[in-house]
């Protein structure tokens, strides 16, 4: 056994460090408050989204798994996991989640050649970036059940339908989508994955106010929307099995413990700095405990983490998928709780909007109102405990 | 022992509940919290109409003498039911503060003048060091000619941008004993060096902080007693810490009964989402953190009304409470998965209460801390 990186690793972190710590510092105060919200609640949020997200491609670290034939570097999931986490700690953006993250996993094992050669270029590069047309007002965690419907019509598909809470639809440029193209099936069996252009017109996209009032989330609408039937993933209403081939992404959740690493660093300066009543709240027994708790909880997350990753090195990300779910709820709901102790801490000015006298930029004032939607985006916890329960207890369904 | 209601008390609740539900829909709410007075003063000035802001007060200062459980039942409601008015603020915060505090003069003229809705008024208590005990009063009042001089800043002053007048605490003396040299000033919210800046928060509740320049207050606006005023606070915000707990209540309750209705409405795998046990497990929990909630609340309103000493009942009851309408509205959300994060679904209007609520008269850990003295540690 041996937990500790190879020197190569350890140069690559350091040469991660390096380039989040100089270009963090361009980066408008909207990145203070992290999330999802930082990069698609402003326009300058997003613009220094696309100029990370071009630096991140020259640099090759956006495709840095990828098999080197479409210009990746055949890096380990544990290379991915060093590079998130320090990424996660320093709150960079310029990963596009959906692409990156979920498309090109896709298209990796599941697009025939020629798709490959179209789209995975403009992904790796950063220049293209991607929304999840997933959800739908009544097919939630029940995804399976969704209505939204693609009738072939000679070269093309004819999407008719809705989505809904798609991040960031405002900004992308393409749509990842599950229609419904076998309309006697109800269920999984008449799905189909397509990509599309969100410039086809017969889009509409509407937008959703988060709880704090930030424009993150919308409601997609298709109207007679025409996507080219080259377009579609895998075959036709095998939608289904393509979306679970592409859970062979990196799924370790390490982003999550390395950001939460930073702000306790932040708030242990601040208790430091900070009196009330005389004292400073550093003294303060109940806060040395709650702080000391994250931290020992933010370490056990990094373990389970890496452990994870291990595994997807080994062996693909099935053998890991109850290990993913768990650390996805363990993860968010960590999050979770260092906001909650965060805004003890701060006590009243947990309440102030980003103003002058808002602690960290209005930080847990957000986050607060945004913590929960972590705990539901992706697959609820109680999808993900179930998920834990049936296949890594083997409970019956 | 009864437990109950009397009729007037049920006929009050059910008139409330029907007038808050009918004026003050939830997109009103949101739209009027967006506002930049932060209240409606059509629907403030027929809660006046109603009687309301005489409910606090005996009929020699002009209220309705009635008992203090009615003013209980008045904030359960008009937590069950959000309404961004100025009723805390002017009512239980100052109104109480001035009937515990004021002379006889001063309860004649300032209580009749709220309970007949003429003036709206604020209670500015905490300051930007973000304590609640008296080691946490700074703002100065220095004695010059006939009067004093306030300088300073006071913090997190609800109302301050919409009131007439304000009672400022500030300390006259300085003394070992944070408590001692205390005094409380009325104060024109509008007098010359006074500066009001709305504070932007997640409550969008009229959060403001005001700052003091040399303003310059007669003697005779000494709220009674000078240097006295940290036990005249301690006294009034029993009272006004129930008042909100009640409120609190009501939101909570209102939190798991639409929760509970959007389990039984919410169908996903072809079944109500209310089927699933574990959402089954967090509705009975909130249910018993709200029954817990009220239990408590009932008791020790009544205690305070009665005027016996529980002051660590008192404590009990605003940190359990807190918790409870932190947990109840945090649970909420879940239930309600994605469309509870927004901002046009009702739960996350009460979540958003439920934390600055918390913050109103004390935080868990104030109250915990108090708890502990309380209990001998
Ligand atoms: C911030 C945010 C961003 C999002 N971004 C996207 C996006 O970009 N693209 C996209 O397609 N979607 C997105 N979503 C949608 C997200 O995937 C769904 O909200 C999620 O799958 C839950 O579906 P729902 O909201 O319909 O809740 P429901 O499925 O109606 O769930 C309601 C409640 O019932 C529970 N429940 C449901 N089924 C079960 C069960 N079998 N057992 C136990 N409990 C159950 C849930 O856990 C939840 O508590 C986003 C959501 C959020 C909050």
């Amino acid at each position: 056994m041996d937990f500790s990186f190879t020197p190569e690793q350890e140069k690559l972190k350091k040469e991660f460090e390096e380039f989040f710590i100089t270009e963090m510092k361009k980066a408008p105060p909207t990145y203070e408050t992290g999330g999802l919200e930082a990069m698609f609640g402003s326009d300058v949020g997003w613009e220094f989204h696309l100029y990370m997200a071009r630096e991140l491609g020259k640099k090759g670290w956006l495709a840095m798994a990828w098999p080197e034939k479409y210009g990746g570097k055949d890096a380990s999931v544990i290379d991915q996991v060093i590079f998130s986490e320090v990424r996660g700690y320093y709150g960079g953006p310029g990963v596009d989640i959906f692409g990156i993250g979920i498309v090109a996993p896709t298209l990796l094992v599941a697009a025939s050649e020629k798709q490959r050669e179209k789209f995975l270029p403009p992904i790796a590069k950063g220049e293209l970036m991607y929304c999840q047309g997933w959800s739908e007002p009544n097919a939630g965690s029940d995804l399976a059940s969704l209505s939204t419907t693609a009738v072939k019509d000679e070269d093309d598909y004819i999407i008719n339908g809705q989505k809904i809470w798609t991040s960031g639809a405002h900004r992308a440029d393409w749509m990842f989508i599950l229609v419904r193209t076998n309309l006697e099936e109800k269920r999984s069996k008449g799905l189909t994955y397509l990509l599309l252009d969100m410039k086809a017109p017969g889009i509409t996209v509407r937008p959703i106010e988060a709880m704090d009032g930030l424009h993150m989330f919308n409601e997609v609408f298709f109207d007679d929307v025409r996507v080219p039937i080259a377009n579609r993933i895998g075959e036709e209403n095998k939608g289904w099995e393509v979306t679970r081939q592409s859970m062979n992404f990196e799924r370790s959740s390490i982003g999550i413990f390395s950001e939460n690493q930073k702000t306790i660093e932040d708030l242990v300066r601040f208790v430091k700095e900070t009196k009330r009543d005389g004292k400073p709240l550093a003294e303060n027994q109940v806060i040395r405990n709650k702080l000391a708790e994250l931290a020992a909880e933010t370490e056990v997350g990094r373990a389970m983490a890496y452990n994870i990753a291990w595994m997807q090195e080994k062996g693909g990300l099935f053998l890991a998928a109850s290990a993913a779910s768990a650390a996805k709820v363990f993860g968010t709901e960590l999050a979770q709780r260092l906001v909650y102790v965060g805004a003890d801490i701060l006590g009243q000015y947990s309440q102030v909007k980003e103003s002058k006298w808002a602690p960290f930029h209005g930080k847990f004032e957000t986050n607060y109102q945004n913590c929960m939607g972590l705990n539901i985006a992706g697959g609820t916890s109680e999808i993900q405990r179930n998920l834990v329960a049936w296949i890594g207890l083997g409970l019956p369904r | 022992m009864n437990l109950d209601f009397n009729e007037d008390q049920e006929i009050l609740r059910s008139s409330a509940k029907n007038f808050l539900e009918k004026e003050c829909p939830k997109d009103l709410v949101r739209e009027i919290e967006e506002s930049k007075e932060g209240y409606s003063p059509e629907i403030w000035n027929k809660m006046i109409e109603l009687g309301w802001t005489g409910i606090a007060f005996p009929e020699d200062y002009g209220g309705y003498g009635g008992d203090f459980m009615n003013l209980i039942v008045l904030m359960e409601e008009m937590g069950r039911n959000i309404i961004p008015s100025p009723f805390f603020s002017t009512v239980v915060l100052s109104g109480l503060t001035i009937l515990e505090g004021g002379t006889e003069e001063q309860k004649k003229e300032y209580l009749e003048k709220i309970a007949v809705g003429e003036i709206i008024m604020s209670l500015a208590l905490y300051e930007p060091n973000g304590s609640y005990n008296a080691s946490g009063i700074t703002v100065s009042a220095t004695p010059k000619d006939d009067g004093y001089v306030i300088n300073g800043t006071k913090m997190f002053v609800n109302d301050a941008n919409i009131a007439d007048y304000l009672l400022v605490v500030a300390r006259t003396e300085d003394s070992d004993n944070p408590e001692e040299g205390v005094t409380i000033f009325l104060v024109e919210a509008k007098a010359s060096g006074i500066t009001c800046n709305k504070v932007p928060t997640m409550g969008l509740d009229n959060s403001c902080e005001v700052i003091f320049d040399n303003v310059s207050i007669p003697k005779a606006n000494i709220l009674g007693e000078a240097g006295k005023a940290w036990e005249v606070i301690q006294k009034s915000s029993e009272k006004a810490i129930m008042a909100k707990c009640a409120e609190m209540v009501g939101g909570a309750q209102a939190s798991l009964d639409m929760t509970n209705a959007y389990a039984k409405e919410r169908v996903q795998y072809k079944q109500p989402i209310g089927k699933f046990q574990v959402i089954q497990h967090y509705l009975a929990d909130m249910m018993i953190k709200v029954g817990t909630s009220r239990n408590i609340l009932y008791e020790v309103s009544w205690m305070v009304g009665q005027n016996i000493p529980c002051a660590m009942k008192v404590s009990a009851a605003k940190s359990w409470i807190n918790e409870a309408y932190k947990f109840i509205t945090e649970r909420g959300v879940q239930i309600h998965g994605g469309i509870g994060t927004t901002r046009e679904c009702d739960i996350g209007l009460y979540y958003r209460r439920a934390k600055t609520a918390e913050l109103i008269l004390g935080d868990t850990g104030h109250h915990l801390e108090n708890i502990a003295q309380e209990i001998g540690l």
